[in-house]
């Protein structure tokens, strides 16, 4: 049961990563690839729909840790204080400027907010989790680092998938650019982890960089979100013996009894929640036009 | 001033505004689905005009309560990491049903309305924005069951230290958590209803156009209804409170030894004989314990320490909740009376509403700070102590950093949000269609 638990919970971060890693890497580079007003609000409006559902993976995800080993919630949030406090100040920022940048009559502002709101997080999440598994200073800058560049060539990617006219062609460079960054960043990241699937991450990564190459938007999408997989995957194995510092899942875990209980609420619950956010995909699976002149 | 003090004051103050925006979510999501599906019965084009002006700006709003809302989930970690390894067995588990029961819902459903209105079927469309809603009232049960459990905690037994849950049925039916939804969920309707009635307020003394009257007496109907159930779940609180939270109950009226046919303290010195014995137990010659005798008692019982929660704030918060809930209540059930059968709004009456705005949103913060301060010195009554829920590893200066950052933003997204909800409720619902400026062309980017 406490194996099951912790497969749920990296099973719920991996999803966060791979769904908010695109809407993080969109948010960085939609001033850089958009341009002018029509071309940034084409950007943001590609996850517009789907971001806020995407951040309920993080809140899922960090319930489940709550619910299911308290002391490794509580471990890691009070240890990594500071960045967790910036983490959430960056999600606050950002989700009030993608809300409000259609309200107000300069989202200059609000741009600012989701530049910084995205690439924040997106850092500092490589940043805790390189220092949870290696530990010391440098590694959580290299873990940032790479995860930041991964988030920006996912969204990069993302965007090409997902829009038309000149802001695709400018996504494909931002995707290139940001793969040149992911790959030497990985090749130190991942490495440093040398289990399978922190390789078979590096060798997807290159992989995303050439098909973007090739204007294979589609698969190189289906390969940025396999590395941040994989990479998601090569951590929970390092933590899985060791949480935190000096504490074991079973010393974390919570009692049998409601492991037992949320396991049918979630076998219940989580199969709804796959599907309906899997219609929303499907609701706004055209791609995104620069708005029309009427 | 410690890192427990520094932590408590950033607990209450990213609280207290976190839930200036929640009641406002939770009550007019649901008005705006009911305008929604108005406009969907009739096809009156008032409705849909209704439907976008108060839609955009519940959304100016939500965005805030979701911000603001992951905070909390997050902090109960990173400051009271104590508290969180003792309850997290029993406390987690409705946090972990919210997320997935009600936020999964609320923000896809939330996305899909607001994107949607041009792609989906205008059945499925109206489908999404009450499902959204119907999320919101959703999760408020789950965390109010949560917090229910802190002030009486049943379903579950101490062993090694730490809260194992014995009964997730016990928590989800714990009879706090009964009496506490429907009675915060009231009040999220009285805040959601005097907003309505504040801004149509503000436009009845501009205009005549007859939609913000129907507007103003849906919500009046809204707020009247709605404190009728706040007022009798709050009547199952206080007899809740008398056997359950004794010293809250205590504080809240300044008793401080145990008194048969206890009066009721309207202020300091005006008191009311009887009338505290018969809230507590509809027997006015019932005996109610004083503080200074429960501190004696649960000294006997829990050893040295002072268990009396900060009395001042617990006697006055309960006065304003009380005093400024039933004002707003009371001026919505006159006005319904005004303005029956056809009656026109009098302009002193479209004056006071804009009242309707900030009283009860004072109501339910002090409601908040009456519920939570009396419950000190405990974090779970009876069983944990806040002094020893905070996160040992947590220094001083990183609260103060993190304390004065929320602060300042906070406090700068509430001028912004204030600035945003004035300009948007000033333009008014006039218009048809959004303004054809090439800027906004795109609808979807406009909701």
């Amino acid at each position: 049961m406490i194996d099951l638990w912790f497969v749920i919970i990296a099973f719920l971060w991996t999803g966060y990563f791979v769904l908010e890693g695109f809407d993080f890497g969109v948010g960085m580079l939609a001033p850089l690839v958009g341009r002018d007003p029509a071309g940034r609000r084409q950007s943001l409006q590609t996850i517009g729909p789907v971001w806020d559902g995407n951040e309920v993976w993080l809140i899922t995800a960090v319930g489940a840790m709550f619910a299911a080993f308290p002391a490794w919630y509580a471990g890691l949030f009070s240890t990594y204080y500071l960045p967790v406090a910036l983490v959430l100040v960056g999600l606050i920022v950002r989700g009030v400027g993608l809300e409000w940048r259609g309200k107000v009559t300069d989202p200059r502002w609000c741009d600012l907010g989701i530049v910084v709101g995205s690439a924040l997080p997106a850092f500092l999440w490589g940043a805790i989790f390189a220092g949870l598994v290696f530990g010391g200073l440098p590694a959580a800058l290299v873990g940032g680092a790479f995860s930041l560049a991964v988030c920006a060539l996912h969204g990069a990617v993302f965007l090409a998938l997902r829009t038309t006219g000149p802001v695709r062609r400018r996504a494909r460079a931002a995707a290139l650019t940001a793969g040149a960054v992911a790959v030497p960043a990985g090749a130190l990241a991942l490495s440093a982890l040398g289990t399978f699937p922190a390789l078979a991450a590096m060798a997807a990564l290159a992989a995303a960089t050439a098909l973007s190459w090739r204007r294979r938007e589609g698969w190189a999408f289906a390969a940025t979100a396999g590395a941040i997989v994989l990479t998601s995957l090569a951590v929970f194995m390092e933590l899985r013996g060791r949480p935190l510092p000096g504490l074991t899942l079973a010393e974390a875990a919570s009692g049998a009894y409601t492991l037992t209980v949320l396991s049918w609420i979630g076998l219940i619950t989580l199969p709804f929640v796959l599907v309906y956010q899997g219609w929303t995909y499907w609701v706004f699976r055209r791609r995104v036009r620069s708005a029309p002149v009427a | 001033m410690d890192a427990l003090d520094l932590a408590r004051w950033q607990f209450g103050v990213t609280t207290v505004y976190h839930f200036l925006f929640v009641p406002l979510t939770i009550g007019l999501g649901i008005f705006v689905a009911g305008l929604q599906t108005a406009w969907h019965r009739t096809g009156k084009e008032h409705y849909l005009r209704l439907t976008k002006f108060f839609g955009k700006l519940f959304l100016i709003n939500f965005a805030m309560g979701v911000v603001t809302g992951i905070v909390q989930e997050f902090q109960f970690g990173m400051n009271w990491s104590e508290y969180s390894t003792f309850v997290g067995d029993v406390f987690g588990a409705p946090l972990a049903m919210e997320a997935l029961l009600a936020f999964f819902m609320e923000s896809t459903f939330l996305g899909l309305w607001i994107f949607g209105w041009e792609r989906l079927p205008k059945r499925v469309h109206l489908a999404c924005i009450w499902a959204a809603a119907i999320g919101s009232n959703l999760s408020a049960y789950f965390i109010l069951a949560a917090n229910a459990w802190m002030k009486h905690p049943v379903g579950y037994e101490v062993v090694d230290g730490k809260a194992r849950m014995t009964d997730l049925w016990a928590v989800l039916t714990n009879s706090t958590a009964l009496a506490q939804v429907p009675h915060v969920i009231g009040a999220a309707f009285i805040v959601a209803g005097g907003f309505v009635l504040a801004v149509c307020g503000y436009w009845m003394l501009r205009t005549r156009a007859p939609m913000w009257r129907g507007a103003a007496r849906a919500a009046l109907v809204m707020t009247a209804i709605a404190g009728a159930v706040v007022a009798g779940t709050g009547d199952s609180s206080a007899r809740l409170m008398y056997e359950q939270q004794p010293m809250k109950l205590a504080a809240a009226e300044g008793l401080e030894h145990d008194t048969a046919s206890a009066p009721f303290s309207v202020a300091p010195g005006i008191e009311i004989p009887g009338v505290l014995s018969f809230l507590s137990t509809h027997d006015p010659k019932a005996v109610v314990q004083g503080t200074e005798d429960l501190q004696r008692r649960f000294e006997r019982r829990f050893g040295p320490g002072d268990y009396r929660p900060d009395q001042p704030v617990v006697f006055w918060s309960f006065r304003v909740m009380i005093g400024f809930g039933l004002a707003t209540v009371g001026l919505s059930v006159l006005g319904l009376w005004l303005t029956r059968r056809r009656r026109p709004f009098p302009e002193p009456l479209s004056r006071a509403l804009l009242l309707a705005l900030p009283l009860p949103l004072l109501a339910v913060i002090a409601g908040w700070l009456l519920s939570e301060i009396g419950r000190q010195p405990w974090t779970v009554a009876g069983e944990l102590l806040t002094a020893s829920s905070v996160s040992p590893g947590v220094s001083l200066a990183e609260v103060a950093t993190s304390l004065t950052v929320f602060t300042l933003l906070y406090g700068g997204l509430a001028v912004a949000e204030a600035v945003l909800l004035t300009r948007h409720v000033r333009k008014g619902a006039e218009e048809p269609e959004p303004a054809p400026e090439p800027e906004r062309l795109e609808p979807s980017l406009m909701y």
